[in-house]
């Protein structure tokens, strides 16, 4: 029994660290079409991403916001739903966390920075609220309607910077009003990494615990595992979807909070970086295990910060790294078959 | 030639050009995806394959001379992506809705990574027929311009629904779709048959994207599409599967999208960006109008994951 459940632990470290491997030789074969060095991509790909302080600074920085939009796949993926709109969420966060401040110039920073975080989560969560409720009352098709609610946010906050919202001393880039310097909630001491870091861990552990340690989340992966099953032993389905998808946007929107109070200081476009899709991909490799995403979302933070250093040594252009991410993502899921057919030689191991 | 002045009817004019214009990729893809879903399988990947599709389209032109040749480069590399959809859904407990969204992602990537030096340069593009010869108001004769890829499109559609309905080809097709198992005790193999039909789908997905970078807007960018590929799965599921109401529909989402800009050209900016997301929102209103959660959908096939 213990041999057993050892090999079937193995296996979810095992296989996914061996597809990462498989990306990382496909990328290289890639890159060597193109006439580059695949050692020269790997050493500097290592530097950009964990090779100094510096770097894993600027790695730990971009796995904050990947954190808690994987979060906003991997909940509702307890229920065997799959949500994509990570993105809308984030973007939906952030403008409500910039209304919040916006609206309150003369309150205490503490007092603004906590109305921020519950703006940006209620904003963003009920977001994704909206994709579970027309699943579970209309039949609409979850992943769909979140990538629809995606193109429609970022409608949403280009209207509202370019118009109602837009601070007229922003001329080339269209900008809300910043919202102030002392409102702005700071890096970690000692460090450049924000407070968003820890805000993603927390709701990580926290989002670990609700699925595995509380009546709720267990009956959520029952509903995921047997949806009918479910109803008739009489769970709330429709409240677990609604509940669920709330706090899955919750934790995008106050990715898009702290992208705002730690980044950018106020909203625009560049908010629309793709956190979001990067999120996606963190959770599948993460088998929407709560914690796991923590160290899938480090590496996926350095392979995004290794970029700049592949474009200026390599001449690689930006969107090589996109393209590392969807040959992961490819791997990763081709690697879903071989689960089952290691355990024979896990055994043998031990 | 001066524009005549025609007042308001200018709307209802960019809007029915729009959606003439507009509406080829969304019939491309979306006939595909018919294709692919009827076979019991969805691909969601399309977005990427039309990123792609546009990308190869230009680069082929403009290294060849020849549009047509990209409109073909465009297929093949759609078909491709679509070969790796259906060989990566073969493997037993693959989820398909995943495997789309990682495609979406490979593809949008490596057409922006290929397509880095296409930004500059300009390529020959696909002609149009100008059926506007009998009318003197510029307006209109812009609306008449239509082009080739849009004809084909036309064609297309009642042709897909003969050929599902009446060929052996399309019967087999329906039957992977509506029973694997049933396919399987009449000896084909089930996988082979979703092979093929997500490689057509991607092929004239990819030839969808070929329409946004050689005819409208006709060059490329990275921001050139915005969604056409998702919003066209959407689409199928609107237009129960059926080829001809696939076309109707692409006409009615071709229009919806250019009424931002329609609205544009008579001075009216306000809300520019929400006039943008207008497919976005109707598809959404559509989805919510005819989804039901207690009845599967009329004409789904029933292998479809999607329709659970």
């Amino acid at each position: 029994m213990a041999l057993e459940r050892f090999s079937g632990a193995a296996e979810y470290v095992l296989i996914p660290t061996l597809a990462v491997a498989l990306s990382l030789f496909l990328f290289g074969i890639f890159v060597a079409l193109f006439g580059k060095n695949p050692l020269d991509l790997y050493f500097y790909m290592y530097q950009g991403a964990f090779g100094s302080w510096f770097s894993w600074q600027n790695t730990l920085t971009r796995a904050a916001p990947l954190i808690l939009t994987a979060l906003c796949t991997a909940l509702p993926a307890q229920l065997g739903m799959v949500i994509i709109g990570g993105e809308g969420a984030l973007l939906v966060g952030a403008l409500s966390a910039t209304a919040a401040a916006l609206v309150m110039p003369a309150a205490p920073p503490v007092l603004v920075q906590i109305t921020m975080a519950i703006a940006g989560m209620a904003g963003g969560g009920l977001w994704i609220a909206l994709a579970g409720s027309l699943r579970h009352y209309r039949g609409v098709n979850e992943t769909i309607s979140s990538l629809l609610l995606v193109s429609i946010a970022l409608a949403v906050l280009n209207h509202l910077v370019e118009g109602p919202m837009r601070d007229p001393t922003s001329l080339n880039k269209p900008s809300t009003a910043a919202i102030g310097a002392a409102n702005m909630i700071g890096s970690i001491p000692g460090t450049d990494i924000h407070w968003g870091l820890i805000f993603g861990i927390v709701a990580a552990i926290l989002a670990y615990i609700l699925i595995y340690h509380t009546v709720f989340g267990f009956a959520a992966r029952i509903a995921g595992g047997n949806i009918r099953a479910a109803k008739i032993v009489g769970l709330p389905v429709g409240r677990l979807i609604l509940i669920t998808c709330f706090l899955a946007g919750a934790a995008a929107g106050l990715a898009g909070m702290v992208e705002v109070a730690a980044v950018q200081g106020r909203t625009n476009a560049n908010l629309a970086v793709g956190y979001g899709f990067t999120g996606i991909l963190v959770a599948f490799l993460a088998r929407h295990n709560p914690l796991a995403i923590i160290p899938v979302a480090i590496l996926l933070g350095g392979i995004g910060a290794s970029g700049g250093l592949l474009q200026r040594r390599l001449g690689l252009p930006d969107a090589s790294v996109l393209v590392l991410q969807g040959i992961i993502f490819v791997t990763v899921l081709a690697s879903d078959s071989l689960y089952g057919r290691f355990r024979f030689s896990a055994r043998k191991e031990t | 030639m001066p524009d005549v002045a025609i007042g308001l009817w200018a709307i209802p004019l960019a809007v029915l050009g729009g959606a003439i214009r507009v509406s080829t990729p969304f019939l491309f893809v979306s006939l595909g995806e018919c294709i692919t879903e009827r076979s019991g399988r969805i691909n969601l990947g399309l977005e990427g394959t039309l990123v792609m599709g546009a990308m190869c389209a230009y680069g082929t032109s403009f290294l060849t001379g020849s549009p047509w040749l990209g409109v073909l480069a465009a297929g093949v590399a759609g078909s491709l992506l679509g070969a790796l959809h259906a060989s990566i859904c073969g493997l037993p407990r693959v989820n398909d809705i995943a495997v789309g969204i990682a495609l979406m992602l490979l593809g949008t990537g490596l057409a922006f990574f290929l397509g880095k030096p296409l930004i500059e340069p300009s390529a020959p593009i696909l002609p149009s027929i100008n059926f506007g010869f009998w009318t003197d108001i510029p307006q209109l004769r812009d609306v008449l311009q239509i082009n080739v890829l849009f004809l084909i499109g036309i064609a297309l559609a009642p042709a897909l629904v003969w050929a599902l309905k009446t060929t052996r080809w399309g019967l087999i097709l329906r039957t992977a779709g509506e029973s694997a198992d049933a396919a399987r005790a009449m000896g084909y193999s089930v996988n082979a048959i979703r092979l093929r039909a997500t490689m057509t789908g991607g092929f004239l997905s990819g030839i969808g994207g070929s329409f946004l970078s050689l005819v409208y807007p006709g060059s490329w960018n990275e921001g050139l599409s915005s969604g056409q590929g998702i919003t066209a799965v959407a689409l199928v599921i609107f237009a129960r599967w059926n080829p001809m109401m696939c076309f109707w529909a692409s006409l009615l989402f071709g229009g919806a999208a250019a009424l931002g800009p329609a609205l544009q050209s008579v001075g009216v900016s306000q809300g520019y960006h929400l006039f943008n997301a207008a497919p976005y929102i109707l598809t959404l209103l559509i989805m919510i109008i005819t989804c039901s959660p207690k009845r599967s959908l009329v004409g789904a096939p029933a292998e479809l994951s999607i329709t659970r």
